[in-house]
């Protein structure tokens, strides 16, 4: 008996050695906070997760995780450590602290924290700059609208958002100046109910072109009813508005995933905190529709501007609602100001939620 | 005589801004009003039935897959009740031929249909579909859902039927020694109240945001439950409930359009507030509250004879 569990015992540990050691594949895994089905969010990450796979084949494995809840991450995420894998994608800023944890046990895999700022030796933080997005589709909205209003539905007053609708209010004002903005607060990420009453209710006080930063396609569904114009969020929803979308702010973690797993794979990941944007791929614009061909060519000359870093939305000096200004004539604001925003810049008619 | 014209003035110039506003709340209060009417049948009976939530969204899912396959939302319409009957008809069985326990019965009931939903609706995610025809933002379950405040009032009140079924609901075991089949009518009860669920999800997913995605109806099987019971299980009052917090609810977005500061989430607060407030103060009557609540809620049935 005892020969029996010895020998079982050796076979066990030599077969754990060899796979080990056989596999040079890489296991990426992702933590989603919704699901997959959400056509936003977290479809936009899996989107990105099936490029890892498309374009490193047989180099990568990946595994994700669906609809965990920010209070309970970290017993999945530390599950998804022990389980081999080498990178970890956590894709929701209530995750910092679980995956932090979670990382000071496991110091041999990385983790990447969407959308957060604590970093430590194997924890990235990333982001995306959709606010260059944004720029782009406040000038469309004063080029497009003929009241001279837009709405803006907006989910939580953090800075992510405040960003968001300075930037967008920017990029209208360097086309009308006095372009006025009606913002309401839903307070959640995701309601189609909310969102296409939100979308009503601006639409009869006087805004005929509607921004959003939640996650359905309610707005452009009841944009395209009424006959006004939208701008899809998260994917290309022009399904939803074939009359009413202008363009959509694109999430396309692709190239980013594909770039931190082929880092690990050669062992060149290092701790950063990125932000990628236009310039990279990350944030891209869906075609321009609905509009002449002349608003459609500025509107092109700007993307263009932005990716190629001719054109920084947030760039001094930004007057601000309360009549401050801040940065530098001429010179981009500092990343740490921006991440930190807010502020309401100068000429929006609403009271920041402290 | 001038300021009188300067104000008519005002309101025909805004006509139509109130008009939009008055479809949108319309249209915010109905699913509500629909959802929570089936309830109150059911109750009435005296079943409770936890599960609204999870018929709701069914009758989201299946709706929309009905009316995506088929290309025709009416098929959609009736999909979708089809499918908050069924799986009311799964609740019937398991709390009133097995006797499971009512409440726990139905909050598992609406975490089954949230799950279900997800997985038939995964592949149907972010396709549009054919809308629900409306003239000037009013549909047809719009209108029908008045002429079923109507029906459900009346059927209740001036019926046989809703005698029967009101008896039911207070004392079981009189109404069983009356020879009514206490069962069978709750039975037909639980199936009316999945129906009218289904069917407002059905409206969700249709008429109003016609898309699917994941928890459509966030929560809205709950508020329904809630106005049942808040307006005292008396149709005209839930009327008034459902349109009351459709309206508040309208108006926390409008005066946030308005920008004078106050604070959204006080905003998104006040619709529950407002309306269990109103519904308190209208119930006040404790003899009233006493005539009309169904004395055997929640209490299985069991025949001894």
């Amino acid at each position: 008996m005892k020969k029996l569990l010895i020998t079982a015992a050796l076979a066990a540990m030599a077969l754990g050695g060899t796979s080990a050691h056989a596999a040079d594949k890489v296991k990426a895994c992702w933590v989603y906070l919704g699901a997959i089905g959400d056509a936003g969010w977290t479809f936009g990450h899996d989107v990105g997760r099936k490029q890892v796979e498309k374009e490193l084949g047989d180099k990568v494995e990946t595994v994700y995780v669906e609809n965990v809840a920010e209070a309970d991450a970290a017993g999945p995420i530390e599950r998804l450590a022990r389980d081999g894998c080498k990178i970890i994608f956590a894709t929701s800023f209530g995750y910092m602290e679980p995956t932090l944890q979670v990382a000071a046990k496991y110091p041999d895999v990385k983790f990447e924290h969407a959308t957060g700022f604590k970093t430590a030796p194997n924890v990235t933080t990333y982001n995306a700059k959709f606010y260059q997005g944004r720029y782009v589709q406040g000038l469309l909205a004063a080029k497009t609208s003929k009241t001279g209003t837009a709405g803006y539905i907006a989910t939580f007053p953090i800075p992510e958002v405040v960003m968001g609708i300075n930037s967008f209010m920017l990029g209208a004002q360097s086309v009308n100046p006095n372009f006025k903005l009606k913002i309401i607060w839903i307070n959640s990420w995701f309601d189609p109910g909310k969102e296409g009453d939100a979308t009503k209710v601006l639409i009869s006080q006087g805004a005929d072109v509607i921004a959003q930063h939640s996650d359905s396609a309610a707005p452009m569904a009841v944009a395209q009813e009424q006959g006004k114009f939208a701008f899809g969020q998260a994917q290309d929803q022009i399904k939803f508005g074939p009359k009413a979308q202008l363009t959509a702010n694109v999430d396309n973690w692709g190239p980013y995933y594909v770039r931190r797993v082929k880092q690990v794979l050669d062992g060149s990941w290092k701790s950063e905190q990125s932000w990628d944007g236009m310039a990279e791929g990350t944030v891209v614009l869906a075609p321009f529709t609905n509009m002449s061909d002349d608003v459609k060519a500025l509107a092109q000359k700007t993307y263009d501007d932005i990716k190629s870093g001719k054109l920084e939305p947030f760039t001094g000096p930004i007057t601000k609602q309360d009549g401050s200004t801040i940065g530098e004539p001429g010179k981009p604001i500092p990343a740490g100001d921006i991440l930190g925003t807010n502020w309401y810049v100068k000429g929006i008619d609403d009271k920041l939620p402290q | 005589m001038d300021q009188l014209y300067a104000i008519a003035n005002w309101f025909v110039s805004h006509a139509g801004s109130f008009y939009a506003i008055a479809i949108t709340i319309v249209a915010a209060s109905t699913p509500l009003l629909i959802a929570a009417l089936g309830e109150l049948v059911v109750e009435r009976s005296g079943v409770l039935n936890l599960g609204v939530e999870g018929m709701m969204i069914i009758g989201a899912v299946t709706g929309f897959v009905a009316t995506f396959l088929s290309g025709n939302p009416y098929i959609g319409i009736l999909a979708a009740i089809l499918g908050g009957a069924l799986l009311s008809l799964l609740f019937g069985f398991l709390t009133l031929t097995l006797l499971a326990n009512q409440v726990a019965t139905g909050l598992a009931i609406t975490l089954l249909g949230v799950g279900l939903s997800s997985l038939i609706g995964e592949s149907f995610v972010g396709q549009p579909i054919q809308r629900l025809p409306s003239f000037y933002g009013f549909n047809i379950l719009i209108v029908m859902s008045f002429v079923l405040t109507a029906v459900v009032s009346w059927v209740l009140f001036r019926t046989r039927l809703g005698l029967m079924v009101r008896a039911v609901g207070d004392n079981h075991t009189s109404a069983h020694a009356m020879g009514f089949s206490v069962i069978g009518l709750r039975y037909a009860c639980v199936a009316f109240g999945g129906a009218c669920a289904g069917l407002a999800g059905g409206y969700l997913s249709i008429a109003d945001t016609p898309q699917w995605v994941e928890n459509m109806t966030a929560g809205r099987g709950w508020i329904a439950l809630a106005l049942v019971v808040f307006a005292t299980w008396l149709p005209k009052r839930l009327l008034f409930g459902a349109y009351l917090f459709g309206t508040i609810s309208i108006f926390s977005f409008t005066v946030q359009t308005f920008a004078w500061g106050i604070p959204s989430q006080l905003l998104s607060c006040t619709p529950y507030l407002v309306t269990v407030v109103a519904l308190v103060v209208i119930s006040r009557n404790k003899r009233l509250l006493r005539a009309n609540t169904p004395a055997c809620l929640g209490q299985a049935f069991v025949a001894d004879r």
